[in-house]
């Protein structure tokens, strides 16, 4: 991206977010700038995720709440102060939640959120992320139903005791940087486009002067050693070990000798050496990316189709022709020791091909888009995508209310979890025998005193077993009935801040569509420290 | 008035109530020492004295959880002002704050929100990117900080913490240096973690622990089993914790009690057994003191310390340790300020075969 230069207000704001847009880009960043996240309940958690999702400078926040505020609010929640008493929570704790950044818009709504799904269900319609906490089981599924209906990602939190939980609800998130830890470099040394094989034949190691061979980038040395070998292996790859081998040793016979006839050490070559079992995989395309770039959404566009699958189709066009087989070139070179001159002329080929390849899948993506009458998608967005292509993910996700109706194919997930010696299956089911608790005595398991309540908590959890048709003995959960009761339904404030930093996170990840979500149940159990993910 | 009085404190007890229900009943996973009992919530709200070191990004994390988990004594420390790349994480300061003390804002904004007279006080005094991790180091228990050096990657530069880039930077050991005294006043230290290479030798003294979130409650009421003892994060791809047992070094300098043996030349001078532990990668010490025991006398060899006795004793860095009375396995004990305690080195002159090794 070229720099240009910024306005003061630009760069005071760059500098307040320079840390979060070394991980998120300006661009993420201008992503988050126009979500706007509705939150029902104001409780300790629901504020300790906007607080970090405010900070960062989110577009707008809503909070839906008709409570007024309790001393119990005031000693969980960070967001409200003694004088809160008696007020409206959602409109108190906005007040303190926007003064943590001016940029951030704020709106609170005092209706119980089943009314305003009741009389206003378009409403929901104008926001990137929803998301509860403390709802019951009846109107998390109604408006888990609704917002799946109207295409609208949601979040359920829980906070309850030294346990934490979310979902997250979405029908299809699509992500292009998905910034894994180890990307595969890009080299395209087993099928070198027209500049990058001119570029290394012009290069004859043996005739460099030693400065020079010195400096040569471990790519040439590579490509030479490969060149070499295929020689007298009949044109083939090398692929195994022994092969590998053997291209090691032919790079070590290219390194120098001195008088005495001992190897000098050479850094580029000893890269080079490094570097074989790296890249020598040959370009191919993944099949993972196969199946998106074939895969309905992408082969049958619609007006409605969005600018994912479009680039999607016209990248299957550049497979399928230019590419011949291949994704576009990422254009990405690693560092290496070499010299500025061959280190800048073979970053510059590698880009030359990058930009030629974006360029074609560009006017591909006009086309479509000409074709379906559908919004333009800028330059900017082809190149992330071409440049991402290798790496690409689509997440399809399953609706909150299908999981509360314990379907057999979620039934039998949950039932295969439970054999696991650890227990954070059963957990999950603590939390839902606690919500059919709630909804059958309007109040938390333990919340007047415990002993009473655990026969009935008992009551909830044999049922809900016997709906996932889970037959075995299962001692251990009577501990865990008597730890839910001991809660009370107690929100403790640390469970909710670590686990308002994840949901948080998540949010951030789902409206900048960077990184990777969680898929799609995540929970927390602060009593062992322990986290787990399902995929309900 | 006593009607204000109950009113006041009925309020107290309501405020409370979420911490009370885990302190006030017992669970079956339950610290084996936990008494479930009010006594619990007094002695975090007027007792428990915690202090943070830092109050970065998690050092306001961790204040405003610990006020919010009943803690009224919590001490913090720090000696960086604030700037606006700050704010978009370190929610307790404001624009107009830039340039004030860090750990007097973070202070004083709690104590106001919280409706507190400002009894919290302060003293003047590590995430990075989508990764975190978080430890519990009980004194003599738990593996300490030097035991699981290479746990931690070689340092980078972390452009996303402001200081863990120059981790052992003489300002932070300065700064420390002058609040060590003070460390021994409280029952719980925490400290956010990307300080945790400058502070390593300081938590190796301290009585008790540092450590962060719910598991300083934990801790300091037993309501549940502590977490043992390491646990690292990875929000990048999901999210993905993992929490492990490190374990504890036999023969770590500090906090083990096992003798060491140092070799070194029949005719090396003290200045030789000075530079080794100060150079050496199992000593890393900054000005060790050096004694000695000869017929049952302590003798000091060598101080930098104390001037008066760098004085005294400086000569003999360049005397020969046979000169000094030091013999093959003989035992030196060497103070310094990376390490806790004393450690005991028994020397053995490389010409001479194996010396006995009794304790």
């Amino acid at each position: 991206m070229a720099s240009s230069p910024k306005s003061p207000e630009q760069s005071e704001k760059n500098k307040q977010y320079d840390r979060q847009l070394r991980l998120w880009g300006d661009h993420g960043q201008a992503a988050l700038e126009t979500g706007h996240i509705c939150l029902v309940n104001a409780t300790g958690l629901g504020t300790e995720i906007l607080k970090s999702i405010v900070l960062p400078g989110v577009g707008a926040i809503t909070i839906v709440d008709d409570k007024t505020v309790t001393e119990e609010d005031i000693g969980s929640n960070f967001f409200l102060e003694c004088s809160s008493k008696g007020l409206n929570r959602g409109s108190e704790a906005l007040r303190f939640l926007l003064e943590l950044n001016s940029a951030v818009q704020g709106h609170a709504v005092q209706e119980p959120p089943d009314q305003i799904l009741r009389e206003n269900p378009d409403w929901f319609k104008s926001f990137s992320l929803v998301i509860t906490t403390a709802l019951s089981e009846k109107v998390v599924t109604a408006l888990a139903q609704h917002l799946w209906d109207i295409n609208v990602p949601f979040i359920q939190c829980r906070s309850v005791g030294f346990l934490g939980s979310f979902r997250i609800q979405i029908r299809e998130h699509a992500i292009i940087e998905t910034h894994p830890d180890n990307e595969q470099t890009d080299l395209r040394l087993d099928i070198p486009f027209p500049a990058l094989s001119d570029y290394l034949d012009s290069i004859d190691i043996d005739a460099l002067d030693l400065k020079d061979h010195g400096h040569i980038p471990w790519i040439v040395i590579l490509y030479k050693s490969i060149q070499k070998w295929r020689l007298t292996h009949r044109d083939n790859w090398p692929m195994s070990r022994k092969e590998k081998n053997e291209i090691r040793e032919m790079i070590q016979e290219f390194i120098r000798k001195d008088e005495n006839g001992v190897p000098i050490s050479e850094e580029n070559f000893e890269e080079a050496v490094r570097a074989v079992n790296t890249s020598l995989v040959p370009s191919f395309l993944p099949v993972k990316i196969q199946e998106l770039l074939y895969s309905n959404a992408a082969t049958n566009l619609t007006k409605e189709s969005s600018a994912f699958w479009i680039m999607c189709a016209a990248l299957r066009g550049f497979v399928e022709a230019e590419g011949k087989g291949k994704l576009p070139v990422k254009g990405v070179l690693p560092d290496m020791t070499a010299s500025t001159e061959h280190y800048v002329k073979l970053q510059n080929i590698y880009r030359t091909q990058a930009a030629m390849d974006t360029d074609v899948v560009h006017r591909k993506v006009q086309q479509i888009v000409a074709q379906l009458h559908a919004d333009s998608i800028s330059e900017f967005d082809v190149k992330l995508f071409c440049r991402h292509a290798h790496d690409l993910i689509l997440i399809k996700g399953s609706n909150i209310a299908t999981e509360y109706q314990l379907g057999s194919s979620v039934a039998a997930y949950i039932a295969r979890h439970l054999e696991e010696p650890d227990v954070m299956m059963l957990n999950y089911i603590m939390l839902r025998a606690s919500e059919m608790f709630e909804s059958e005595h309007c109040r938390a398991p333990g919340e007047w005193e415990p002993e009473g309540d655990v026969a009935k908590l008992k009551t909830c959890v044999t049922k809900f077993l016997s709906e996932i048709s889970y037959s075995q003995d299962l001692a251990r959960k009577d501990d865990h009935i008597q730890e839910m009761c001991r809660y009370g339904g107690a929100e403790l404030h640390s469970i909710s801040a670590f686990l308002g930093g994840c949901v948080a996170h998540e949010a951030i990840k789902l409206v900048t569509k960077q990184y990777k979500p969680v898929h799609n149940t995540f929970i927390y159990d602060g009593a062992s420290t322990n986290t787990a993910t399902f995929t309900l | 008035m006593p009607d204000d009085e109950t009113f006041v404190s009925e309020n107290q007890q309501k405020r409370w109530q979420n911490i009370r229900k885990v302190c006030e009943r017992t669970g079956p996973f339950c610290h084996p020492d936990f008494e479930a009992s009010p006594d619990i919530v007094e002695f975090i709200m007027d007792s428990c004295k915690v202090l943070i070191v830092g109050a970065g990004g998690l050092g306001c994390e961790l204040l405003k959880d610990l006020a919010l988990m009943g803690f009224k004594k919590i001490h913090v420390v720090d000696m960086d002002t604030i700037e606006l790349s700050n704010l978009n994480r370190q929610f307790l300061f404001r624009k107009n704050d830039i340039g004030l003390s860090k750990a007097k804002c973070a202070v004083e904004f709690v104590n106001k929100r919280r409706g507190l007279l400002p009894s919290v006080p302060y003293r003047d005094g590590g995430t990075e990117g989508f990764k975190g991790n978080a430890r519990v180091i009980l004194p003599g228990m738990s593996p300490c900080i030097e035991c699981t050096l290479d746990l931690y990657p070689p340092q980078k530069t972390f452009p996303l913490c402001t200081i863990a880039n120059t981790p052992r930077a003489m300002f932070h050991l300065k700064m420390i240096d002058s609040c060590k005294p003070f460390f021994y006043k409280y029952n719980i230290l925490t400290i956010p973690s990307l300080y945790i290479f400058e502070t390593a030798m300081f938590v190796k003294d301290n009585p008790d622990i540092f450590l962060r979130l719910s598991d300083v409650f934990k801790l300091a009421t037993s309501c549940c089993v502590n977490m043992n003892n390491y646990m690292v994060m990875n929000m990048a791809d999901g999210v993905y914790s993992y929490t492990f047992s490190a374990e504890k070094r036999a023969d770590c300098v500090a906090c083990s009690n096992s003798t060491r043996v140092m070799e070194i030349d029949r005719d090396a001078t003290l200045q030789t057994i000075y530079d080794k532990l100060c150079e050496d990668l199992g000593y890393m010490m900054k000005s060790p003191g050096i004694t000695t025991v000869i017929n049952g006398r302590n003798k000091t060899l060598y101080m930098s310390s104390i001037k008066s006795i760098e004085e005294r004793t400086k000569d003999n860095l360049k005397k020969k340790v046979t000169e000094l009375g030091l013999y093959n396995g003989a035992d030196i004990l060497v103070a310094d300020i990376t390490t806790p305690n004393t450690i005991t080195i028994k020397l053995k002159f490389a010409d001479s075969v194996d010396v006995e090794m009794s304790r």
